[in-house]
């Protein structure tokens, strides 16, 4: 069964996302801290947009993925019931 | 550069998912189709994120952003005249004879449609510049993390040597290249490509935006820049003359030579951006690749050029860092930036390796370190915590570059000179084995190019030169090729060297102003001197296609060519259109193609 990949990709973003914006939170209110980015928390913000994101996106990539191990159950189960019920020849009708 | 655990956090875990993603693929490699070509297996959007990936190696985003701080936003012609066009063209033209002819690489496809020498100088030509262009990606991120000094503090507190990042930084990534490669082959490659691409729009958006509400947004950049030079502001103004915009080109170098010869010459021949299009899953996906590329490409200037062009435009020079190979000759940070041996903005001054002292050009002005213009607004912009993010954004733009050439070169060696040269009809296995074992080998010898790089400063523009000479004249060829099915294989062979040796006479013949003889042409005698180096390139592709495709007719008109029964799949007249009727009419690829260039024709009015 394949990976989707939207599943790494958002895990990996969510977190990052994660981590940082526990850092922003957790350096909030620092003085001089944000100086460099106008005194703007961006770790806190960015780091809930990319949380976002990564939720989004293994949000779909998990959608797929259930799906698809769905239509892989129906396949299994298709095949074994052809392998253990012995053939018979059920005429034009089948 | 302070790191602290946070961004060290965020960098390691980058690095945990590229590997875990190798590993996860691992099952899937059974075949050398499956190693090579992802077994042609992929979605579309997939492989259009890993197109533009594949090419947004350390060239791209150091080298834009160093344009756009050099040139401003006349950058942008790359994009809008030089690359979305020719991605169109090859979506739309020139996929269904890649794709429909199931050859397994672009050499391949030569071999198909024209002999066997015209694939033997494709293939030979085009394994030696991979494996040198990975090479100088490692140099030129080992460069980079020893300027920023990365790794410092971690080697002060081992203990080790700070002679020894260098080489730390090259095995640390190759390693890692190698790894995931060797695992899980091309389908991994591309993977890791989408998750690079994210990463480094996650990386460089917010230094955008930082550096824009700076300057107070686009109308206070505007004005920046305009006080500095106003020509940088306009994509558009003053380019139908050489004299009146920053890069001293014309409309005629523009139009032909970057965007007929150039542009379409790397994007529609470079085996490294169209191997990821001739991995997806059909034909119809195959089509879409590049378009579906040609979407996310149109917005790189804001994202790539702009950071160069804030970068000019920061008055305080706090967390500057001058260029590579300095250490003591920083530059005084507090005094005013305005005097002429200071640097622009956050670009500082370029220092001479050997005696670290400034470096200055002909009229006594110092000469600039451009590429250190992003790397300084990451500086300048970020505090700990999302710097983390943006270094790793940085890396993994070197990482996807490098990763697109080690999967090229493996397939090309394997397939089109192993198979035909070495080893014929060996079984499957084989070819798998020695697919993997050439990823390793390309990467040992890219890190042999690094390491030639650091004692022979003048042997990567040599190589960038040479490879020139044999890129330009390619696009003549493939569009002679899959157009006319008249044209021959001596026809093909002979233009391609005529069109080398035209690149390699022009620039020899001719000479930017205010260079010297030598590197940068000139070297048998000057004829002509054209306004700068740019417009030197762009004539000289010109030169160089031109003589490509005269010898290639003439030859042809003499010598006999394949029969049509051959030729079916891989010539225009003689191929079947791919059917598009069972696609609603917004999802054809021509529906697509006419939104991107109408995108592309909107954004290029914005930015005139």
């Amino acid at each position: 069964m394949d990976i989707d990949l939207r599943l790494p990709v958002g895990l990996m973003f969510s977190l990052t996302g994660l981590i940082l914006a526990a850092f922003g939170l957790f350096t909030n209110g620092v003085a001089g801290f944000y100086s460099k980015s106008l005194g703007i928390n961006i770790n806190l913000w960015w780091g809930l947009v990319l949380l976002i994101f990564g939720g989004l996106m293994a949000l779909l990539g998990l959608l797929r993925q259930l799906e698809l191990s769905r239509i892989a159950a129906i396949q299994e189960a298709r095949n074994r019931m052809r392998t253990m019920a012995p053939r018979r020849d059920y005429g034009p009708l089948h | 550069m302070n790191l602290t655990a946070v961004d060290w956090f965020v960098v390691i875990l980058y690095f945990a998912f590229v590997v875990a993603i190798g590993f996860l693929l691992k099952r899937r490699i059974k075949t050398s189709k499956d190693f090579f070509q992802a077994g042609r297996s992929l979605p579309a959007w997939i492989c259009g994120l890993a197109f533009i990936s594949a090419n947004l190696g350390a060239q791209e985003v150091i080298g834009m952003g160093a344009s756009g701080a050099k040139y401003g936003l006349e950058t942008a012609h790359f994009y809008g005249i030089g690359a979305i066009p020719a991605m169109v063209f090859v979506g739309i033209f020139m996929m269904p004879f890649y794709y429909g002819s199931k050859a397994r690489s672009v050499p391949e496809f030569l071999q198909l449609r024209f002999d066997e020498k015209t694939r033997g100088l494709n293939a030979c030509s085009f394994a030696v510049m991979t494996v040198f262009s990975s090479g100088i990606s490692m140099y030129a991120m080992a460069r980079l993390i020893q300027a920023l000094h990365v790794f410092d503090g971690l080697f002060r507190k081992a203990g080790l040597p700070q002679g020894e990042i260098f080489t730390f930084a090259i095995v640390l990534s190759a390693a890692i290249v190698l790894l995931y490669i060797f695992l899980g082959g091309l389908t991994s490659a591309i993977y890791n490509e989408v998750l690079q691409f994210f990463l480094i729009v996650a990386g460089f958006l917010p230094l955008v935006l930082l550096g824009l509400k700076n300057v107070g947004g686009w109308s206070g950049m505007r004005s920046a820049v305009t006080a500095i030079d106003p020509r940088m502001m306009h994509e558009w103004k003053g380019v139908m003359h050489a004299s009146t915009n920053p890069m001293g080109i014309d409309m005629i170098g523009l139009g032909m030579g970057l965007g007929f010869v150039l542009g379409a010459g790397y994007w529609c021949t470079d085996f490294l951006v169209i191997q990821t299009a001739m991995a997806s899953r059909d034909m119809d996906s195959a089509r879409r690749v590049p378009l579906i590329a040609a979407v996310p490409k149109m917005f790189f200037p804001l994202l790539v050029i702009l950071p160069g062009l804030l970068a000019i435009t920061v008055t305080s020079s706090q967390g500057q860092i001058t260029g590579p190979q300095v250490h003591s000759a920083v530059l005084s940070p507090g005094s005013a930036s305005s005097g002429t041996t200071e640097g622009r903005g956050l670009i500082p001054v370029k220092m001479n390796p050997v005696t670290g002292k400034p470096m200055y050009d002909a009229n006594g002005n110092p000469i600039l370190d451009y590429d250190m213009a992003t790397p300084n607004m990451l500086l300048h912009y970020f505090p700990t915590g999302i710097l983390g993010l943006g270094l790793t954004a940085l890396l993994a733009s070197f990482m996807s570059g490098m990763a697109g050439n080690v999967t090229a070169f493996n397939t090309v060696f394997t397939y089109d000179l192993y198979q035909p040269y070495m080893r014929r009809g060996a079984s499957d296995r084989h070819y798998l084995l020695v697919g993997r074992w050439a990823t390793v080998g390309g990467i040992l010898l890219s890190i042999a190019t690094a390491y030639a790089a650091i004692n022979f400063n003048n042997i990567m523009d040599t190589l960038q030169l040479v490879f020139s000479f044999v890129n330009a004249p390619l696009f003549a060829t493939f569009l002679l090729g899959m157009f006319s099915k008249r044209t021959t294989g001596h026809g093909a062979f002979s233009g391609l060297i005529a069109g080398t040796a035209a690149a390699m006479l022009h620039h020899g013949l001719t000479l930017p102003a205010e260079a010297l003889r030598g590197i940068h042409g000139g070297w048998i005698a000057v004829f002509h001197r054209y306004p700068s180096d740019m417009a030197q390139n762009f004539y000289g592709a010109i030169y160089a296609f031109t003589a490509n495709f005269i010898v290639a007719v003439v030859v042809s008109m003499f010598t006999k060519p394949k029969p049509e029964v051959e030729l079916v799949g891989l010539v225009h007249s003689l191929t079947p259109k791919p059917a598009e009727s069972h696609l609603a009419w917004w999802k054809r690829p021509q529906a697509l193609a006419a939104a991107v260039l109408l995108g592309a024709v909107v954004l290029n009015l914005l930015l005139a």
